[in-house]
This record gives C-alpha cells, sequence and structure tokens, in this order.
C-alpha cells in the first residue's frame, strides 16, 4: 500500500538538503546536587541510606546525580508526616489560605520555568521545545487552577456534603515527570488532602526540585511528601495502611496490581493506564491538517504518551495519500540532541524502554506487516528510535493490540464509519481517539460511539488544566483535571 | 401463596422465573430455593440461578445496552414514570405480599410501595438532568471548543441490598440504569419473589428486554463469576463486609472493573431521601471529553 503513490507528492526532503545550524540549549545555569533523598516532613532526608540509583541522561548515557531509594520504614516516616500535617495543620486551615500555598507553588514554577524544562529534558529525554511550552507550562497551570478551587469546594458538587480523604499515596511514570506530579499533588491539596507522592526511578529531578519549591513556598511541614524509589517503595505506598486514597498513573498491568493490592482496604483508588488511541482518518479530513495531527499524534515526546494516537485508521480511499505524505512528513522530522531547540523527536526515555519498543517492532515485522522509517542519522550515544510507521497491518498484531508508548505508528484502513468504530473500539484500552473529518455530524456521532475518555476532533493531544483526563475500560477510572479531578480526592454524598 | 382462611376456591401458585433478557426462564441448572413467609408457611419453589445464568443475563444485558444508552434521555425518563406507574396500579399485591411473606406491618408496606414509586419517579427525572449537572463545558487556554459529559459505563452487576425487598432493589437498580447502563442484579434474601414480582412491573413498562435482568440464588456461589466475569464493565454492591469485598475487589482487578460498594442504609432509613441521590449515578458513568478547534 502506498508504494508508488508517493510520486504525486512533491518530495522537499528538508533533512537531505539542508542542515540545521544547531541551537542548543544551554545547561550551564543548571545546578544539581551529585546526591538526592526524600522530601519528608519539610525537610530534606535519606542521603545516607545504603541502597541507591543512578538517574542518567538517556541521551547521552551521563550519570547526572545519585538516588536514594525509600524503603518500607522511610515510606512509614513519610506517611506519618502526611498524617500529621493532615491531622494538626492542613485539614484544619481555611480554604483560601490551602489557595495561596497553591498559587505560590504556581508562581515558583513559571519562575523557575526554564531550569525545570531544562533539567526534564536532561533527565527524561524530552525535546526542550515540549518540556519547555508544554510539561513545565501546563504543570504551572495546574497547580494555579486547582488552587483556584480549594476555597470553592461547596460549589463544585451541588446538593453535596463533601470532605476530604486524608493522606493520598501518589505514584507517577516518566513520560510527563513534573506535569504528573502537579496532576496529582495540584487537585489532592486543593480538596484538603496531604499527600506522600513517588516520581519514576528513571526521572526524579523534577520532584525535587519542585520539592524546594514547596519548601520556599512555605508549605507546612508534611502536606507534600516525596519518596524516591522504584515498584517497591511504589508498593510500599500504596500497601501502607495509612493511606486513604491511591492514584496511580502508569501501565495497565501495574494498575491492575495495584487495583489487587488495595481490593477490600476501603482505600478510594483512582488509575490512568496505558492507552492504544485510534486516530481516525475520513476522506472528507483536511488531509495536511490530519497528517500534521498524526505526526503529533503519536511522535510527541517520542511517542511516550498513554494517549498517543499509535493506531492510525484510515479511510481506505484516501490510504494512499495519507500515507505517502505522512512518510514524506517523517522524513522532515529532527531526531537527536533533546537540548536541541529545533529537535522533533528526542531521546528514549531509558534502556528498558527502547529495548521493549525495539522487540514490539521485531514483532511487528516478524507478523507481516511493513515497517517504514526515514533516513535519519541517530547520535552515537543514548538511547534513539527512529520514527517508524507500520502498513499492512491487521488488528490482531500485536502491534496493533499492544501498547508500545514509543515512536510506532501502525497503520490500519476501513471502509464505513461504523467499521471505523468498531475497530478504534475493538482493544481492552479506551483512552483517547482522534477524529479527522470537515463533516460535523459524522464527527459528532463518531466521538459518540467511541469508547474513550478524551476525543479529539480535528486535533491531538491537547491537554489542559480545566480539561478532565482519563481513561474508559482497561485505561483505569477516574478524572484528572478539570471539576471531575476534584471527585477524585473528595469523598461525595 | 398464603392462605386466606375459609376460601372455597384453592388458590393456584405462582412459579416465580428468572427474568433475563425480558424473558422468564427458568434457571438452566434446574434448582431451586423453598422460599417461605416469615411464618414458614410455603411461597414457592424459586430459582436458584446458576453462574451459566449470570453468563446468559450478561450476554443480555450487554445486548440491550448500547440501544438503552442511544435513547434519548427523555425517553428513558418517560419509562423510569411508566414503571412508576405500572407499579402504582400493581401496589395492592405488593403491599401483600411484604405484610404476608416478609411480616411487614400494613403501615410499613404501604410507606415501602410509596417510596418505591416515588423513587422510580424522582431517579426518571434525572435522567435528563445529571448530565446537565455533571457535564459541563471547560474554558481551555486555547482556541478549542471542549466538552465533558458523562456517559454509562456498561453492564453493570449488581449485588442487590439484602433488605427492603422491593425499595432496596429499586434503590440499588435506578441510578445504575438511569445513565444508560444494562444490569444483571443479583438479589439474595429471604424474599426474594417479591424481586420476581417486581420484574413483571418491568416487563410491562415499556423498558426494553435485557436492560434490567434479575437472578435469584445465593451470592457466594456465584460471587466469583460475577466479579471475575470478562464482560462486565462494573459491581455494584450493597451488604458485602470485609472478606466478600476483597474477594470482589481482586476479581474485579483482572479488567479493571469499576467496583462500588454503596452503603446500606438502616432498615428505616431506605425511604429517607439520603437513600437517593444523584451522586449514586457517579460511580457508573464515565467522563468523555470531546475538543475541537474553533
Amino acid at each position: 500500500m502506498g508504494k508508488q503513490s508517493t510520486k504525486s507528492v512533491k518530495d522537499l526532503l528538508f533533512g537531505d538538503l539542508w542542515e540545521y545550524a544547531p541551537a542548543p540549549q544551554g545547561t550551564d545555569f543548571v545546578e544539581l546536587d551529585e546526591r538526592y533523598g526524600h522530601y519528608i516532613g519539610g525537610e530534606f532526608v535519606g542521603l545516607d541510606s545504603e541502597e541507591t540509583f543512578d538517574t542518567i541522561n538517556p541521551a547521552t548515557e551521563e550519570k547526572l546525580a545519585t538516588i536514594s531509594v525509600a524503603d518500607e520504614a522511610t515510606v512509614d516516616r513519610a506517611v506519618k508526616a502526611a498524617r500529621k500535617a493532615y491531622d494538626n495543620h492542613w485539614s484544619k486551615i481555611s480554604g483560601a489560605e490551602r489557595a495561596k500555598y497553591l498559587y505560590r507553588i504556581a508562581r515558583m514554577i513559571q519562575e523557575k520555568a526554564r531550569n525545570l524544562a531544562v533539567v526534564e529534558t536532561m533527565d527524561g529525554g524530552k525535546p526542550i521545545k515540549e518540556s519547555r511550552d508544554v510539561d513545565i507550562p501546563l504543570a504551572a497551570a495546574h497547580f494555579f487552577y486547582y488552587a483556584g478551587w480549594a476555597d470553592k469546594l461547596d460549589y463544585a458538587f451541588p446538593g453535596a456534603t463533601i470532605k476530604p480523604l486524608g493522606v493520598a499515596g501518589q505514584v507517577i511514570p516518566w513520560n510527563f515527570p513534573l506535569l504528573m506530579a502537579a496532576w496529582k499533588i495540584a487537585p489532592a491539596l486543593a480538596a484538603g488532602n496531604t499527600v506522600v507522592i513517588k516520581p519514576a526511578e528513571t526521572t526524579p529531578l523534577t520532584a525535587m526540585l519542585l520539592a524546594q519549591i514547596i519548601d520556599e513556598a512555605g508549605l507546612p511541614p508534611g502536606v507534600v511528601n516525596i519518596v524516591n524509589g522504584a515498584g517497591a517503595t511504589g508498593a510500599a505506598i500504596v500497601n501502607h495502611d495509612d493511606i486513604d486514597k491511591v492514584a496511580f498513573t502508569g501501565s495497565t498491568q501495574v494498575g491492575k496490581i495495584i487495583q489487587r493490592a488495595v481490593a477490600g482496604t476501603g482505600k478510594k483508588l483512582t488509575l490512568e493506564l496505558g492507552g492504544k488511541g485510534a486516530n481516525i482518518v475520513f476522506d472528507d479530513a483536511p488531509i495536511d491538517q490530519a497528517v500534521e495531527g498524526i505526526i503529533n499524534g503519536i511522535f510527541f515526546n517520542q511517542g511516550h504518551v498513554c494517549c498517543a494516537g499509535s493506531r492510525l485508521l484510515v479511510q481506505e480511499n484516501i490510504a494512499d495519500e495519507v500515507i505517502a505524505k505522512l512518510k514524506q512528513r517523517m522524513s522532515t522530522l529532527i531526531v537527536g540532541d533533546p537540548l536541541d531547540k529545533n529537535t522533533d523527536v528526542g531521546a528514549i526515555n531509558s534502556r528498558e524502554q527502547l529495548d521493549r519498543i525495539t522487540e514490539l517492532v521485531g514483532s511487528g515485522v516478524d507478523e507481516g506487516a511493513q515497517k517504514f522509517q526515514p533516513k535519519c542519522a541517530l547520535p552515537d550515544t543514548g538511547y534513539f528510535f527512529a520514527p517508524t510507521i507500520f502498513t499492512d497491518v491487521t488488528p490482531s498484531h500485536r502491534i496493533a493490540q499492544e501498547e508500545i508508548f514509543g515512536p510506532v505508528l501502525s497503520v490500519l484502513t476501513f471502509r464505513t464509519p461504523d467499521e471505523a468504530v468498531k475497530k478504534a473500539n475493538n482493544t481492552p484500552y479506551g483512552l483517547a481517539c482522534g477524529i479527522w473529518s470537515d463533516k460535523g455530524s459524522k464527527l459528532f456521532r463518531v466521538a459518540g460511539a467511541l469508547k474513550a475518555g478524551v476525543i479529539w476532533g480535528n486535533t491531538y493531544n491537547k491537554f489542559d488544566p480545566t480539561s478532565p483526563f482519563g481513561g474508559y475500560k482497561e485505561s483505569g477510572f477516574g478524572r484528572e483535571g478539570g471539576v471531575q479531578g476534584l471527585l477524585a480526592y473528595l469523598e461525595v454524598r | 401463596m398464603a392462605k386466606k382462611a375459609k376460601r372455597e376456591r384453592l388458590d393456584i401458585y405462582k412459579t416465580f422465573k428468572l427474568y433475563i433478557g425480558g424473558r422468564f426462564p427458568r434457571t438452566e441448572s434446574g434448582r431451586y430455593l423453598t422460599e417461605t413467609t416469615h411464618k414458614g408457611a410455603f411461597v414457592a419453589n424459586i430459582c436458584r440461578a446458576s453462574r451459566k445464568d449470570f453468563r446468559d443475563a450478561v450476554v443480555a444485558a450487554r445486548k440491550a445496552q448500547s440501544g438503552w444508552a442511544g435513547r434519548t434521555p427523555f425517553n428513558r425518563s418517560q419509562i423510569f414514570y411508566r414503571m412508576g406507574e405500572m407499579l402504582e396500579s400493581r401496589r395492592d399485591g405488593f403491599e401483600r405480599a411484604l405484610q404476608e411473606r416478609a411480616g411487614y406491618s400494613e403501615k410499613k408496606a404501604v410507606a415501602e410501595v410509596d417510596a418505591a414509586i416515588d423513587r422510580l419517579v424522582w431517579y426518571g427525572g434525572w435522567a435528563d438532568k445529571f448530565i446537565q449537572v455533571f457535564g459541563n463545558t471547560n474554558p481551555v487556554a486555547s482556541p478549542h471548543f471542549n466538552f465533558t459529559m458523562p456517559e454509562p459505563t456498561g453492564v453493570v452487576a449488581s449485588l442487590a441490598p439484602r433488605s427492603a425487598p422491593l425499595l432496596g432493589l429499586v434503590t440499588s437498580m435506578a441510578p445504575l440504569i438511569v445513565s444508560g447502563n444494562a444490569v444483571v442484579c443479583f438479589v439474595d434474601h429471604d424474599h426474594r419473589s417479591i424481586a420476581i414480582d417486581f420484574a413483571e412491573v418491568l416487563h410491562c413498562s415499556d423498558l426494553p428486554g435485557g436492560v434490567v435482568n434479575i437472578l435469584t440464588g445465593h451470592r457466594d456461589e456465584v460471587l466469583g463469576h460475577v466479579s471475575g466475569h470478562r464482560d462486565v464493565d462494573g459491581i455494584a454492591v450493597f451488604d458485602a463486609e470485609g472478606d466478600e469485598r476483597r474477594s470482589i475487589g481482586l476479581e474485579a482487578a483482572d479488567t479493571v472493573k469499576r467496583v462500588h460498594f454503596y452503603d446500606t442504609p438502616d432498615k428505616a432509613d431506605w425511604s429517607d431521601s439520603a437513600a437517593q441521590s444523584p451522586y449514586w449515578i457517579l460511580p457508573f458513568v464515565e467522563f468523555k471529553t470531546a475538543w475541537h478547534p474553533m
């Protein structure tokens, strides 16, 4: 499919003709400690722990810092600090006071925005233009938005009696480290809870910078506690008896483990899990805009996005044209140094993730799908993966079913809107979908039939603090963002 | 059924069957439970539903769900009202059943039927309003129109309350189906026959077959199967304690089911307004958010 049709599209291959001059983001103003521990009860602790791990820059494989691992005793200390802060302080002050603390945090994130963006990119591998223009501004906006709710909760749920839950235990992923911390902490605090949060082990640094901000903002000790570590630390939080609520963002596999772990405990649970989003392109869509949307849908943040549009469903009669344009557009993507301001696709977050992407792409080839990667020189060091699309994909292929969480797009075709809906819904996931069509009635009808928590019509990968985000089916339950995001942190009767 | 004194005519007993997909089949298992009145007199040999019956009911619910969700909220609202009408016109039978079988006083029986009818009407009114109350537009900081609205979760298994044979069932079922879910209600208490009487109300209320399915039996013997069924999207639970909650939660995690444990009001409080709330609808809706450039 699409093999000979490239002829109808004019080639304009920047990568071959021109070189972009390097536009590196400076890092000289970034000051990182060699060692980070935890932030518990308003103190930076745990610098002496024996168990540690290194966090590295995935683009260079250079070590950035050594991080302490929080064991059960450390987590217990954090939970106790959170409980004490909840009982003695946070649950007693007025919503207006809570709001002002959150506003302070939002402002300080804005003040330190460039620093945070650079560290986010160094630690996680995402292009600086994304951390600078998306992650950090949205994190600040999230705190700002929920700050305003803290003293207006009585207006959020008409007729209901509400109260905070207590201590929230939160575990977040590595794909949007600071933004996910904001998504978790801001609504929890606004609703009157205190938190113990664990950043992902490959991206702990911006969380530790956030701890400094929280400290400078003068938040009462123990309202926010940040502990570092991997799965065992997360499990210690989830299983702690004195946690009232668990919020997790990550894989569906781990989400199920957590759902089992809290079964029968009475802990309130929200899960934001994996996805296999369908990006549906109808033949009446504005094709060039759709191609941009497809590119953004799958290559944004190297495809490390739970709501990525990782399955392209394109109407059969325009498939050749769309695929040809897509391939051409892919060849203009700049893959490489995440700190370069021109970079479109940065580094894969970790060796482990690179191996997983490589394995799944291998399965796509083995199962008979056609792989395409544009010519692009990948850096010699670091973890990189070329933007990839697969055509001739059938719904049963692993690359059509499993979440790859990388820059890999599977292309399927359909003939009728009903078939598109059926194929889009044919997955255990239900997080996000895109629809491209110029026909409003068709777009609305398909949007209604899709089983997904977020529907992007003629756009993709848009986020906003006021806009609830979360999944149907095995993509989890609960929402983050918007007034609905408060439900995760309140008892509502 | 309970005999009236000095009747010349021999009355006929009613066969209580299950309610699945808008039909009244016997349990495929052929098993029965003997139900007696609170005084021990024979009421009926009612169906002891099996795991297979549950699976059949889930198939029926799945088949009915999208059509039910696709009805206009106005239409769902009217069907709820119709249920109220049907119950009102059969209220004598229910009052008698509550007294004769469950040992209610006349006053209490009348109160339970009153409350059940009123509750149906009350929830019916929410069908085209909860979306307005719980949905909204979102003022995003970009040139997009953005809105959020609740949609039904899908097929919900309901472990119905063990008390208030009529009102408990109505209270547990109404907030699930008003949003467009289809349910399989599993009824396990001493007066299960009243649930099947109520199925007859549903059956003549223009409610599409399969939207509500009612099974009678022992909760314990189907529990693992209910919580682990892969085509069930949610489990709404009344009257479960520690171990039972844990076992439901463990099985439910395999497919990330939504599980909600409702608080059982004290017996006297079933008719209280605290036992009806639009917030009882929320555990089994999914919020869908849509974006479009403008």
